[in-house]
């Protein structure tokens, strides 16, 4: 049972000084998201910088394929490879791109805590040991390859 | 105007109304139920309540010794039958929230734990760490969202809708869009909380205004009881947020100036160093809050910037019982006082924090206006007498919640639709409503400022102890300002989200009810419970062991009757803590 | 000469405006005021037309969000002084359509809410008779942290996914399916995965982290969303490769 009067207005009292506005339908105002959103706070820069530095974790792994792919095409062309890899131009982009790297791994290490709950005869583990652990994990694996590549260790 | 119907509509949305709109829907799948409430129902105010909910749950413990605290708690005021049910209702109640998925606190082996708690002499309080209210609200509204009830979330009820006897429907302002509707059902239950804001020092929130019982009250639906205004012993300084009982079930000390356990001095038991259950801490909050103003006189409580206060010891506890138990008190404490209870004395003094009193209702929770129910804080049964026992009004919410939506089913499922002759009423009203905005343009007084007003009034004049100058003061301090209050200036005329047309109804609505406490206040020459007068200081059983029924006058106050308690197994005996 | 503070405050009347305008109020400057108090004084005092929210002033209804120099804060919890000298801006929460002045449309959030299925969920109940589900306290404290959700948005707020993608159903609401599915009385979790593990649900998430951050209670939103992926994928790898599992 519904009745829709035409008094209704009557009770809109004042005149509404914006023209747009039809009495009892109020105009929501949805805040536009700025391009550049990812600038307004710190921490909305460290997460887009997180994100787009995984582009260096996948040219990582192109590059590492890559490696691979002309060291199966023999020793000239991976020494030819070699060359330049060494040229300063790619010295230098590979810096960056490593220390993009070391900012992906550390931020995302950093979140291990949050994701991983683990509980140990009842009681939380705390977040530092988690942590320190993923550090430690890491550490090892990094010692454990550079050994390897570097003095031999089989 | 929008005219929408249901069969059942309940007004309010906190823990009596979503256990009332669930009661409704399992009892009978076929009513169409609906829930109007002011604010979001998780907003509600029972989410600020802490220490626990009471049910004998414990080898020990029985239904007659709750009864029995509850009614010496009340001081001989509480209807027996009523108590009676509501103690052996209790525990399935409390059950099935916990089967609803409330997390309460358990013992190490699983089983629901309890804590003691104040004028109980078995420890029956069922807790959630010290959230109790908190979680109780949000298992209720997440449970209420399996069923198909309609909600009408920010909607402000103005009036009821009465017809051929017979309360029929609500008018309502739609806050976000200034719409008036009209909202036909079948029955309607009132969960609308008590008017803790007619006072200024309460831990009740900002929404507390009493509208539920305002709308009663002017249906012709007398008031009962309320005269009896509860004033919890330990509130904060300046803010009032409330430091729940626990923290004295716990084992907390309440101590003067000179760090002295006074409340030894006034009959509630000796001090011993461990809590004992109806004794000195654990006394009735009554007794406890009268206490705090004898020490006020006797200049023995600490002056702060803020107020009088005494001081709440919880130290000697430790960090780990407080974190445990009272996490949310430490919380309150640093973030509110800027000290942490673990090592500092919290300062505390008595705030408004519950009303007794409200509308009359039997059992079942029915009013005298056929097809108005009423649930909770809003309504007086009556199983808190002449004071209320902590933890005994979360668990009133789920039984009288229940009861009153389980009668109000059966009662509506006999309804035919609602008349034709209301919609006239609820154009009167919106014509009613459109005319407080329209005539606000030239007004003098602001709202705030009555508001204020009012609250000073009553505290001085209906405060902890009364007498009858000051409630005679106090009268015609709210009668001064209610001819104020047709003068009130509204700075906000618009239709869109118009929070200052509502601060104006509520405090309309508060106006009224302030009359009908100081009349009740005033009629009542005895003393008993949370009603304290100085030229009266005996309870008298021969002329007063009855309730009295606020009636609205309609120039103005109120007519008073006495309605006698029902008393079934427990004659009236002295009210006896710590001996 | 007492001190005083100013307050910009982020007004929208739309019936008076197209679009939001910044105002300014003076309120005394006091040390055990919270921003709440230095609006309630701009609405007593100055200009009652100024609409917001609030009500328990404790920090516990969820009422009184608002973004207070550009971070989403409890107006109720939020010292005024601390915030000083310079002008304090207030605005509305982010992410939802704005009302009126400080109020925004809180809809989208309560039907998220009533998606993810926030209700103990089991193949049989116990009856009323034979008592409580035995709980210890170990197992209450696996979902307790998420219990502990005010609604109050903040987290929307501070959420860019959700700003950017409204159809998200945002880290309150898969913090409390969550809450519901690490319950031991619970029996649910296979139900709530479908509202779940759509796009909208825990994979519209990137784990920025900014809600856990803001949360008034602690719940941890964000912690609560990445082990539920971990759950989610695990659960996906055991049906793959063991199909005769629980059906």
């Amino acid at each position: 049972m519904s009745y829709h009067s035409r008094v209704d207005r009557r009770w809109a009292t004042r005149r509404a000084a914006n023209p747009e506005y039809e009495p009892y339908h109020p105009k929501w105002h949805r805040k536009r998201v700025p391009i550049f959103w990812w600038l307004e706070r710190p921490s909305y820069t460290k997460f887009i910088t997180r994100e787009l530095t995984s582009l260096a974790v996948g040219y990582a792994a192109v590059l590492l394929m890559v490696q691979v792919w002309v060291m199966a095409r023999g020793p000239g062309a991976y020494e030819r490879f070699l060359a330049i890899l060494a040229s300063p131009a790619i010295v230098a982009f590979h810096a960056v791109v490593f220390l993009f790297l070391l900012f992906h791994s550390v931020t995302w290490l950093n979140l291990a805590p949050q994701a991983l709950v683990v509980r140990l005869g009842g009681r939380r583990v705390p977040d530092r040991v988690v942590l320190a652990g993923h550090y430690v994990a890491w550490l090892v694996a990094t010692a454990v390859v550079a050994g390897y590549l570097l003095w031999g260790v089989p | 105007m929008e005219t929408t119907s249901h069969d059942v509509l309940l007004v309010g949305g906190g823990g009596a109304g979503l256990r009332a709109a669930i009661a409704v829907a399992e009892a009978d799948p076929s009513l169409d139920v609906a829930v109007v409430s002011k604010v979001y129902p998780m907003r509600s105010h029972t989410v600020s309540a802490e220490g626990g909910a009471a049910a004998v749950i414990k080898p020990g413990d029985s239904l007659d010794a709750h009864a029995y605290d509850t009614i010496s708690g009340g001081d001989w005021l509480c209807d027996q039958d009523a108590v009676e049910a509501f103690v052996r209702e209790a525990t399935e109640e409390m059950l099935r929230l916990e089967h609803w998925g409330c997390p309460w606190s358990r013992e190490p082996d699983g089983h629901i734990a309890v804590r003691p708690f104040g004028g109980m002499k078995n420890e029956r309080t069922w807790f959630a760490a010290d959230k109790t209210g908190f979680h109780m609200l949000h298992t209720l509204y997440q449970t209420s969202l399996k069923y198909r009830t309609t909600m009408y979330d920010e909607w402000f009820v103005t009036r009821l809708l009465v017809e051929q006897g017979r309360c029929q429907g609500i008018v309502a302002i739609q806050l976000a869009t200034g719409k008036i509707h009209a909202i036909l059902a079948k029955a309607v239950i009132l969960c609308t909380g008590g008017c803790g804001k007619v006072f200024p020092f309460t831990t009740n929130a900002n929404i507390k205004t009493g509208d539920g019982m305002a709308l009663a009250y002017r249906a012709g639906v007398p008031l009962k009881d309320m005269e009896f205004v509860q004033y919890h012993p330990t509130g904060l300084p300046f803010t009032g947020i409330l430091i729940t009982e626990a923290t004295r079930s716990e084992g907390g000390f309440l101590l003067n100036k000179d760090g002295y356990r006074y409340l030894q001095d006034y009959d509630l038991g000796k001090p011993e160093p461990k809590p004992v259950l109806r004794s000195m801490e654990l006394g009735p909050r009554d007794r406890l809050s009268q206490a705090f103003v004898k020490e006020l006189e006797r200049g023995r409580t600490v002056e702060t910037p803020h107020g009088h206060v005494v001081h709440l010891d919880i130290r000697h506890l430790g960090e780990r019982v407080i974190d445990t138990k009272l996490p949310f008190v430490r919380e309150l404490c640093l973030k509110y006082e800027n000290l942490d209870p673990v090592r500092e004395l919290i300062p505390v003094r008595p705030v408004v924090h519950y009303m007794m009193g409200g509308v009359h209702t039997d059992i079942h929770g029915a009013t005298s206006l056929p097809g108005l129910y009423a649930a909770g804080e809003v309504a007086c049964v009556s199983i808190n007498g002449a004071n209320r026992l902590g933890s005994n009004s979360l668990t009133e919410l789920l039984v009288f919640g229940a009861r009153a939506g389980k009668a109000a089913a059966r009662f509506a499922a006999e309804q035919a639709e609602p008349g034709g002759g209301l919609l006239a009423q609820a154009l009167d009203e919106e014509r009613r409503l459109g005319e407080v905005l329209l005539g606000r343009a030239n007004g003098s007084e602001r709202i705030a400022e009555l508001r204020e007003e009012m609250q000073g009034a009553m505290e001085r004049g209906a405060g902890i102890y009364r007498d009858a100058g000051s409630l005679e003061a106090a009268a015609g301090g709210i009668a001064e300002i209610k001819e104020r209050f047709k003068n009130a200036a509204l700075d906000d005329r618009s239709l869109t989200f118009n929070t200052e047309r509502i601060a104006w109804l509520e405090l309309s609505n508060m106006l009224d009810l302030a009359e009908a406490i100081i009349a009740s206040a005033l009629a009542r020459r005895e003393s008993r419970g949370a009603h304290q007068r100085t030229d009266n200081p005996q309870r008298d059983d021969g002329r007063y062991l009855a309730h009295s029924l606020a009636h609205r006058r309609d120039g103005g106050g109120a007519r008073i009757e006495y309605l006698p308690v029902t008393i079934t197994r427990w004659p009236p005996g002295e009210r006896v803590y710590g001996r | 000469m007492a001190r005083s503070i100013r307050l910009q405050i982020r007004r929208y009347r739309p019936e008076d405006e197209r679009e939001p305008v910044w105002e300014s109020f003076e309120v005394p400057d006091r040390p055990e005021w919270m921003v709440l108090d230095g609006l309630n004084y701009i609405k007593d005092r100055l200009d009652g037309s100024l609409s917001y929210r609030w009500a328990c002033r404790m920090g516990v209804c969820g009422s009184c969000g608002m973004v207070v120099n550009g971070k989403p804060v409890l107006t109720c919890a939020t010292y005024l002084s601390a915030l000083g000298p310079d002008p304090v801006r207030v605005e509305p929460i982010k992410g939802f359509p704005v009302i009126r002045d400080l109020v925004v449309d809180i809809e989208d959030f309560v039907r998220k809410l009533e998606s993810v299925k926030p209700w103990i969920i089991r193949e049989e109940e116990k009856p009323l008779s034979e008592g409580e589900y035995l709980q210890t306290p170990e197992q209450l404290a696996e979902y307790k942290q998420q219990s502990m959700c005010i609604n109050c948005l903040l987290c929307y707020s501070a959420c860019p996914i959700y700003a950017l993608e409204p159809d998200f159903i945002g880290p309150a609401a898969i913090a409390l399916a969550q809450r519901y599915n690490l319950d031991s009385r619970d029996e649910g979790t296979e139900e709530r995965m479908d509202v779940l593990s759509q796009h909208e649900g825990i994979w519209c998430c990137t784990f920025v982290g900014e809600c856990s951050v803001v949360c008034p209670k602690d719940v941890d939103p964000a912690g609560a969303i990445q082990r539920y992926k971990v759950k989610a994928t695990a659960d996906w790898f055991k049906s793959l490769l063991m199909p005769w599992g629980k059906r």
